[in-house]
């Protein structure tokens, strides 16, 4: 294995950026997500790229949407507190409809909450990350490697589909270290003829912007944005299934919540359960249709996670309240451990097909 | 014989600012300054909130449009994508000196290497009114009805003077655009913000005092003569940081 | 075949660095691992810990709550972990900072007075290395051959110098 490196997820993820072709970065010191400010305060300079410290999360998000209006690839990072804070900005990346890549190693909250892991961003990144109507592809990586993978992804997702793609990590993955492979070979390129270049008095100017006061143009604009995420959810959709094939228990969980659960899979298969897992790396768009089909075999659902029950409403929605949906969580930087898993599919299999 | 024309740099658009508002002759300054520095074809402008949040209709080179007060921020990353793109803001006091402030005065700091043009009336303009960090002490707006009470919300923010602390700032100027010779003054500022951003001197900032009519309640010209009596006295016009000007000497 | 490491003491001890060195002979062998550390500025000079996971299967959960092997450099965390260590694992600690035995009956236990070893030996900072050269002849995860190749993988060029301190302090804790 002579090609792969030991790690931090955080720096892995930045080293990633730089070979996905970002060779502007902006952001701010937060617990636990400033290994990625600091590795690229070294690498951005040796690359002839831009490490900027911002004086807030604001200034840098709006860094972000300045460069990414010039059509090269951008990023930020922060933790929770500090995605807060970015909150503004990820509405105008998205009304204005400008690729970028915005990292988020949760920790706990609310408020300041902690520095330990969490997943408690979920809703946030899902469902409400500004005002306004829209989504970010949101990517879970569950390994130093994913947290690779999913950087690429998530630049070429952003440049396909002119939106943000988040990845959303916990402090586990940011602070870990684990073998991983850094060459993604072919990096995709975007034609971008709306970004700002300059006219060079040779054409009409281009303008970025989300300001539209005319209520038609505005309402127009937002169902074809929709359209466009009606695709995404078509095509983009990614998950990773252990032991379907006999699961008679689904546990659904992502990021380090799911490594937990695969050890408590393994158990409770050795005790002779069939349980198995669904593990969505996409959770917007989330992988509705497998866990759908899945809740037709299963009788029951364990949905695993570090936040007070957030994914739990997309799998009861996504499987139609079909099966029961027990919610197994730890939080306030709290990790479920095995046994918490174990305790939580051994009372699926109490009340299993009880319903 | 010359021609009177419109600038290559603004638009057939036609502007929506209130009669007698300065902001269309702040923008024909501007653009003058961009045709006459014949840097239209890599001009990016960011546009901010407030009145002028339109101004990307009205320049007619590519524009962003920024959330209220982090045209500098937005600015910053246009202008370190390409170095070589001539990055100016258009700001409004609201948005400058409040809800922006501090992404005003880090870009100076920094040294960022961009034009920002502000604009101080004393007021909110687009919202209708409302008392802005510049609104004079006893001034009455929708948000001060008994006049601006210092002892209360306390003393509007000379941003030239405030900035002119700031080690990055290169250029200061405060200017007016209510008579013929300040609006001439002006017009030397603005381009000079342009010139030095070529020259890559650092952080320029004009500040241009100017009237809001419609707000302020009062007849175009009277509100030129209240700009004259009441804002110049606590904004006083004249050059608050150069080291252009250092480095000649 | 899984090893689970749990690698505990004060911050400033070298905790960190002694789990990456152990995570570092797994890469160049080719293992699947982990290395998880305490993080946040609250460790330095507070309680630091280090999950250690090498494995020939992917890991689950990098988390080590139940380790095979702890290595307890102060009192705090072998109170802590000595009850979670599995039946029949190992425990190591530094008996010139740990002043009590350890009572489980069901592990092997090995202490060695690491602090005082390199107080004597002039090799300051470096017992969590001689706790680690202990570890090394006690459960056969790497040689003194190995860990050369891991200094010389894991130590930048200009630390370059500290690699014969180093070494010196695994091969004193591997003939304790």
């Amino acid at each position: 294995m002579a090609d792969k490196v030991l790690m931090k997820g955080n720096e892995a993820l930045a080293e990633a950026a730089i070979m996905a072709g970002c060779r502007h970065y902006f952001g701010y010191p937060i617990t636990p997500q400033t290994e990625v400010a600091a590795y690229m305060s070294k690498r951005m300079p040796k690359v002839d790229g831009v490490f900027l410290q911002a004086e807030s999360e604001i200034a840098a998000i709006n860094m972000v949407i300045g460069v990414s209006s010039t059509g090269k690839r951008v990023m930020t990072s922060s933790s929770s507190p500090g995605i807060s804070l970015k909150s503004e900005g990820l509405s105008y990346l998205a009304g204005c409809d400008l690729p970028a890549l915005v990292v988020n190693v949760q920790r706990g909250g609310p408020g300041l909450g902690g520095i330990q892991p969490s997943q408690s961003d979920y809703f946030h990144a899902t469902r409400g990350a500004g005002h306004g109507d829209f989504h970010m592809i949101v990517l879970a990586p569950n390994s130093v490697q994913e947290m690779v993978n999913l950087t690429f992804k998530g630049f070429d997702l952003a440049d396909k589909y002119r939106m943000t793609s988040m990845l959303l990590a916990d402090g586990t993955m940011g602070q870990m270290m684990e073998p991983v492979s850094l060459d993604q070979g072919v990096v995709n390129t975007y034609e971008k003829p709306w970004a700002l270049t300059g006219t060079k008095c040779e054409r009409k100017p281009n303008i970025v912007n989300s300001l539209l006061m005319d209520p038609e143009t505005l309402e127009r604009l937002n169902f074809e944005r929709f359209e466009r995420y009606a695709q995404i959810e078509r095509d983009e959709v990614m998950y990773e299934e252990y032991l379907m094939d006999d699961a008679e228990y689904c546990v659904v969980a992502f990021g380090v919540a799911a490594r937990v659960s695969k050890n408590a899979i393994d158990e409770a298969r050795n005790n002779g359960i069939k349980v198995g897992m669904i593990r969505p790396i996409t959770l917007w768009p989330f992988p509705k249709a497998v866990l759908n089909a899945a809740a037709d075999k299963v009788k029951a659902f364990i949905s695993v996670e570090l936040s007070m029950g957030q994914m739990v409403e997309d799998v009861e929605l996504a499987t139609r309240c079909k099966k029961p949906v027990l919610l197994c969580n730890r939080v306030g930087g709290m990790i479920p451990t095995t046994k918490n898993v174990l305790d939580s599919i051994n009372k699926a299999v109490e009340i299993g097909g009880a319903e | 014989m010359t021609v009177f024309e419109k600038p290559q740099a603004l638009t057939e658009a036609p502007l929506h600012y209130c009669p007698g508002c300065t902001h269309g002759i702040i923008h024909r300054l501007v653009a003058e300054a961009i045709d006459e520095l014949g840097i239209r074809g890599r001009t990016i402008g960011v546009a901010s909130v407030g009145c002028s949040v339109f101004s990307y209709n009205y320049f007619n080179c590519d524009m962003v449009q920024a959330a209220h007060g982090r045209a500098p921020a937005v600015a910053t990353g246009v202008k370190r994508s390409d170095p070589n793109n001539i990055v100016f803001t258009y700001q409004g006091d609201g948005d400058l000196a409040a809800i922006g402030t501090a992404e005003t005065v880090h870009s100076a700091g920094r040294r960022e290497n961009i034009t920002v043009i502000f604009v101080n009336n004393a007021i909110y303009g687009m919202t209708g009114g409302q008392m802005a960090p510049t609104t004079l002490p006893g001034q009455v707006t929708q948000t001060s009805p008994y006049g601006r009470d210092v002892t209360k919300v306390g003393y509007p923010i000379k941003v030239c003077e405030l900035l002119s602390n700031v080690d990055g700032a290169a250029y200061l100027e405060r200017v007016a655009v209510n008579n013929v010779q300040n609006i001439k003054k002006a017009k030397k500022a603005i381009k000079k913000a342009f010139q030095n951003q070529i020259e890559g001197k650092g952080f320029s900032l004009i500040e241009v005092v100017s009237t809001c009519p419609t707000n302020w309640g009062m007849a175009p010209d009277k509100a030129l003569n209240w700009l004259e009596e009441n804002m110049l006295p606590y904004y006083p016009l004249g050059v608050y940081k150069d080291i252009t000007a250092e480095e000649e000497k | 075949m899984q090893k689970q490491i749990l690698i505990t003491g004060f911050g400033g001890q070298g905790i960190l660095f002694s789990g990456k060195f152990l995570a570092y002979d797994g890469l160049l062998k080719g293992k699947e691992l982990s290395w998880l550390p305490s993080y946040g500025p609250e460790m330095r000079g507070g309680t630091a810990n280090c999950s250690v996971i090498l494995s020939d299967e992917p890991v689950g959960s990098p988390i080590v709550l139940n380790p095979d092997i702890l290595i307890s450099m102060n009192v705090p965390s072998l109170d802590k972990y000595e009850n979670e260590t599995v039946v029949g694992g190992q425990i190591f600690y530094d008996s010139s900072l740990i002043d009590r035995e350890v009572t489980r009956k069901d592990v092997e236990v090995y202490p060695i007075p690491a602090t005082q070893m390199a107080s004597d030996e002039n090799l300051p900072g470096l017992a969590n290395m001689i706790l680690i050269g202990h570890v090394m002849a006690k459960t056969g995860l790497l040689s003194l051959e190995d860990a050369d190749v891991v200094l010389a993988k894991m130590v930048p060029a200009k630390k370059a110098h500290l690699i014969d301190s180093n070494k010196k302090a695994l091969e004193l804790g591997f003939n304790y």
